[in-house]
């Protein structure tokens, strides 16, 4: 039984999301390898190779690889895939838009967004927004799988794989990347920030939630978010949102702020470790999730806990 | 050009559903069920690119059992122009609805397919992509902006770092993120006049396709409940608490 973990990265650098992936697939047990496709992606092979537990790091390096195109990485994977028992990928937007695609063209299911190994062919993963956890068996020759990062430990350095180059598939032509708007910020990434300050509705706009939250993030070196009320409104970008539809966060601390606790937003971030939630309606279903609960005007209450963090 | 809307019957998103006692599913009956909200934004996206003389027809089409009928009259109130019944009481899978849908699209010959991003139920984002691997047609998921002109589609996606632009040829797959637009209510005329408009029954034999599940649930169950609940007097309070007892600061 082996395993095939497809790398997420920006020909440049492997992303953190990779690493919760190789250990779901540790989990499951079995050799592992792992493919870095892209262009131009040499450097991130070769630091890949050191990832504890992967065996074989396999480098496919083409010009039309560069995006990540879901019909080109499913083309290459394709062919690659029958000589394994899963093929992994974190539920990332990379990983959703491409998985899918790799699972058809093998007439296998996928599941999607895995919380748990149970055994190398049971799996649990939540649906209804995160109100139900389903233990799901596939009887599928090959298991295509998403993984929910938050829910597995990064896997460590220490790794020696052995690095092969595979030979690219033909380019599809079927997609091509115009331009792209990534949100800049010095801050940490939100799926895997430690602690996050988050805003909704009750910031009121989008002045308020930099003027306020800002220097709250950076007393505690915190990645912000969002509700998707919040980004609706156009307060903060589209990437800032929390929630089943959002990101998926799980921190040490996550302070919601005058986010009212909607179940699409808690099933976003009610596994992080602790959770404050500051809001003027006590009444909010926040609270219910909420370690520590503070009932007043977020003007008020924001100023003074920033003021006070020393 | 023709669009097709693949639509969704889903428990509300306003419901909060609990799961059997015996941990065998989840107890769905007597509870609101509406269209996916997903697939809601991919009909009003549909009848816009109609109203904008992009797209001549909008047809829903919607795989599960009878009363799905009842959702495709809503997409009809919403713009539709008619839609399939693909009826059936069997359990779908993404997998056996994008064989359906591909069935659909052999017959049908739309030139774009609007899917939602997600079912809210099943949570499992990955019919759009599957349709369009079986099909061999481009795909682009989690849109925030279509654009159709010259037998191609500019579409903006919301990813994880931002947003992207891409260029895919058509006929092709798009699902629909929840910025794309914001759907219209449907009117009482127009709910009347989407009493008459045509809906065709199919079947999964009729259309030749397998729909046996291929991940079997062994078992439901609810998450663990949280503690919380606790509430701090002040941010004096707050502080001491995330030092001394979370140790989190
Ligand atoms: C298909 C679907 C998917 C969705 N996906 C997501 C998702 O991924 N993420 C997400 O977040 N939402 C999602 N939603 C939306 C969700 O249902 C809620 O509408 C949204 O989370 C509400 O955001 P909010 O809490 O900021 O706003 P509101 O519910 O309006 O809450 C605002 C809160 O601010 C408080 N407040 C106001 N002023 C102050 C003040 N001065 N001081 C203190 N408190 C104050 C209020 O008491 C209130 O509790 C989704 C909805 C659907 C239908
Ligand atoms: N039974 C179904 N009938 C019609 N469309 C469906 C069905 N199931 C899924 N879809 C479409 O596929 C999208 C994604 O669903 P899923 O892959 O289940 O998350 C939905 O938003 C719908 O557009």
């Amino acid at each position: 039984m082996s395993i095939l973990v497809i790398a997420e990265h920006n020909n440049s650098s492997i992303k953190a999301a990779t690493l919760n992936t190789v250990t779901a697939a540790a989990k499951i047990g079995g050799e592992i390898h792992l493919l870095v496709a892209g262009s131009g992606c040499a450097v991130v092979a070769d630091s890949a190779t050191k990832i504890a537990g992967v065996s074989r790091v396999l480098l496919a390096d083409a010009a039309h690889y560069a995006d990540q195109s879901p019909e080109n990485i499913a083309a290459l994977v394709v062919a690659h895939a029958p000589a394994y028992s899963h093929v992994l990928a974190a539920a990332t937007t990379i990983g959703k838009n491409l998985m899918p695609r790799i699972a058809a063209l093998l007439d296998v299911a996928q599941i999607s967004e895995i919380v748990a190994v149970e055994s190398p062919d049971t799996f649990v993963r939540p649906i209804y927004a995160g109100n139900v956890l389903a233990t799901v068996q596939s009887s599928d020759p090959v298991k295509a799988i998403t993984v929910r990062t938050t829910a597995f430990e990064a896997a460590g350095d220490g790794g020696s794989a052995t690095l092969e180059t595979l030979a690219a598939s033909a380019d599809q032509g079927q997609s091509k990347l115009i331009s792209s708007e990534l949100t800049q910020s010095a801050r940490p990434e939100l799926s895997a920030a430690k602690t996050i300050v988050s805003g909704g509705r009750g910031m009121g706009s989008g002045e308020n939630y930099h003027k306020l939250l800002e220097p709250l993030a950076d007393k505690l070196g915190a990645a912000l978010g969002a509700s998707r009320a919040a980004v609706d409104a156009g307060f903060v970008p589209n990437d800032f949102q929390v929630g089943q539809t959002g990101k998926i966060v799980a921190p040490q601390l996550y302070i919601a702020i005058g986010i009212s606790g909607a179940i699409q937003h808690l099933a976003g971030m009610k596994d992080s470790r602790y959770i404050v939630a500051i809001n003027k309606d006590a009444e909010s279903p926040i609270f219910q999730v909420a370690d520590y609960g503070l009932v007043g005007d977020l003007f008020e209450l924001v100023p003074a806990l920033t003021a006070a963090l020393d | 050009m023709k669009i097709l809307v693949p639509v969704k019957r889903v428990v509300d998103y306003n419901v909060k559903v609990r799961v059997k006692a015996d941990g065998t599913g989840v107890d769905i009956a007597n509870v609101k069920m509406s269209m996916n909200p997903f697939d809601e934004i991919a009909i009003e996206e549909a009848v816009r690119l109609k109203e904008a003389g992009i797209a001549t027809e909008v047809v829903a089409v919607s795989a599960g059992l009878a009363n799905c009928q009842e959702t495709l009259r809503t997409a009809m109130a919403l713009g539709a122009d008619r839609s399939i019944l693909i009826e059936t009481d069997a359990e779908l899978q993404p997998l056996a609805v994008a064989k359906l849908l591909k069935a659909v699209c052999v017959k049908e010959q739309p030139q774009v397919v609007l899917c939602g991003k997600q079912a809210i139920d099943d949570d499992a984002n990955q019919t759009g992509q599957m349709l369009a691997a079986l099909m061999n047609w481009p795909q682009a998921t989690f849109a925030s902006k279509v654009m159709v002109a010259g037998g191609k589609a500019t579409v903006t996606r919301e990813i994880d770092g931002g947003l992207e632009t891409i260029e895919i040829g058509l006929p092709a797959v798009v699902t629909t993120d929840l910025r794309l637009n914001e759907p219209r209510y449907a009117t009482l005329p127009n709910i009347m006049k989407a009493k008459k408009k045509p809906l065709e029954t199919l079947t999964p034999a009729a259309l030749g396709v397998d729909v046996a599940p291929r991940l079997k649930a062994l078992k439901m169950a609810e998450p663990p409940k949280r503690a919380g609940g606790v509430l701090v007097k002040d941010v004096a309070e707050l502080i001491a608490k995330l030092k001394n007892e979370a140790k989190v600061i």
